[in-house]
């Protein structure tokens, strides 16, 4: 499980987080909301060792992730705002290299993932020809290659359209029925058909 | 539980990655090797065409197109990753920062560095370097090139964060480059002097083995600061 206590974090002059605390246990997932500019992204990314907190405590399964190093990575996925896609490479190429980095991926692993969240048409097309959603859900498809237990993900409801919400939501429930946990930004309303959830209201 | 990816094949997916898209984007791959082809074809026109005048200024013409072409694209080491979040992704796989800087460092010089050495004896020919002396310079550009490929790294990482940053990126390597430009342009002149002409060639090579196995270690500390 995840754990945080009493983080904060300056930007600048600005003191982003003050004072976040929360715990996030398998089957769980923890909403962070709150309106444009409250610190969410850079929760997200204190939250995934990018950045150092100045202050405060967090804990992986009982031990600092800034001790940890890669081995909280490998039980991590990260999907941030920016797609995280080279534009030059085809869907599958991104998907090969990406996941490829961290585990072995097979071409089957790839294409069914691509085929789950109903890309698998432009598997082959540069991610640059793609509508912005299509990208959304070529970088969501990199959660299911690996089996990281640990989800964050920034606004990955962003560009989808009603259907490409509804699966999204369907694979974080799905996540969670098999004991992963989810952290999740979102300005909206994250209706989750099962799981546990818990809100973390940012202001 | 799916087997994790060891180092040598992060590494070696890395370069694969980073060939391929050097190639999708193959006009951008000739712009530093018609520079070089360019800048040297440039200095006969300005002086004059004697060829003994030629032979005088050819080492240092040499080295400095080199030098210069090979920071052109060093701008784009690290820049395109971090701009379209793939840097990050990177640092969060869960592999060495080190091996993946050190990897894109290598394919950095595999498409920016080696092709500018292949080249060198054309560039050399022009200028009336006898052949003997064109080994010499290749051999002294192979190393040459990579350690600025070394040194640039450094520099590229620190300046993630900048933008329009290929200015302050030369005023950073530029002058770490000195020593390069000193002994490489040496092993030219005293090769077309028909004297020997290891001594500079093992001090380029010292050069290169100091910045190989020191760059990559600072290179991975701005590129985790550059990403935060």
């Amino acid at each position: 499980m995840l754990t945080a206590k009493n983080l904060h974090q300056w930007r600048g002059e600005r003191h982003v987080l003050r004072g976040i605390g929360f715990a996030l246990e398998a089957g769980q997932l923890l909403h962070v909301a709150g309106p444009n500019g409250t610190g969410k992204t850079t929760l997200l990314r204190v939250a995934c060792g990018l950045s150092q907190p100045e202050e405060g405590e967090l804990d992986w399964r009982g031990q600092p992730i800034a001790r940890l190093g890669a081995e909280f990575f490998w039980d991590l996925a990260y999907v941030a705002h920016d797609a995280g896609l080279k534009g030059d490479l085809t869907a599958r190429e991104n998907l090969r290299y990406a996941a490829g980095l961290r585990a072995t991926a097979s071409d089957a692993d790839i294409s069914s993932a691509l085929a789950t969240l109903k890309v698998a048409s432009c598997a082959d097309l540069p991610t640059r020809a793609l509508s912005a959603g299509q990208r959304r859900r070529v970088a969501l498809s990199r959660l299911l290659i690996g089996s990281a237990p640990l989800w964050i993900l920034d606004e990955p409801l962003t560009n989808l359209d009603a259907a490409g919400a509804a699966l999204v939501l369907e694979l974080i429930a799905r996540h969670l029925v098999s004991g992963g946990m989810a952290l999740v930004a979102a300005h909206g309303e994250l209706a989750l058909s099962i799981g546990r959830i818990s809100r973390l209201e940012l202001t | 539980m799916t087997p994790r990816t060891g180092m040598i094949r992060a590494a070696t997916l890395l370069i694969e990655r980073d060939l391929r898209l050097a190639f999708r984007r193959a006009s951008q791959l000739c712009h530093p090797l018609v520079f070089f082809l360019v800048v040297t074809t440039l200095f006969p026109l300005s002086l004059s065409p004697q060829p003994s005048q030629l032979r005088d200024i050819a080492p240092g013409v040499l080295w400095v197109a080199a030098l210069l072409s090979s920071l052109l694209a060093l701008d784009a080491l690290l820049k395109s990753d971090a701009e379209d979040g793939t840097l990050e992704q990177l640092v969060l796989s869960g592999q060495p920062v080190v091996v993946l800087v050190t990897a894109k460092t290598l394919a950095h010089w595999l498409v920016g560095g080696l092709p500018l050495v292949i080249i060198s004896p054309l560039a050399a020919m022009s200028l009336g370097v006898a052949p003997d002396a064109m080994l010499v310079t290749a051999e002294g550009l192979l190393m040459g090139t990579l350690t600025l490929s070394f040194l640039g790294s450094v520099g590229a990482a620190l300046t993630i964060g900048v933008r329009r940053s290929s200015v302050l990126l030369s005023l950073l390597v530029l002058p770490l480059a000195m020593p390069l430009l000193i002994f490489g342009a040496r092993a030219t002149d005293l090769a077309m002097a028909g004297e020997a002409s290891s001594g500079p060639l093992y001090l380029l090579g010292a050069l290169l083995a100091f910045t190989a196995t020191l760059a990559p270690f600072a290179a991975a500390a701005a590129v985790r600061i550059g990403v935060e």
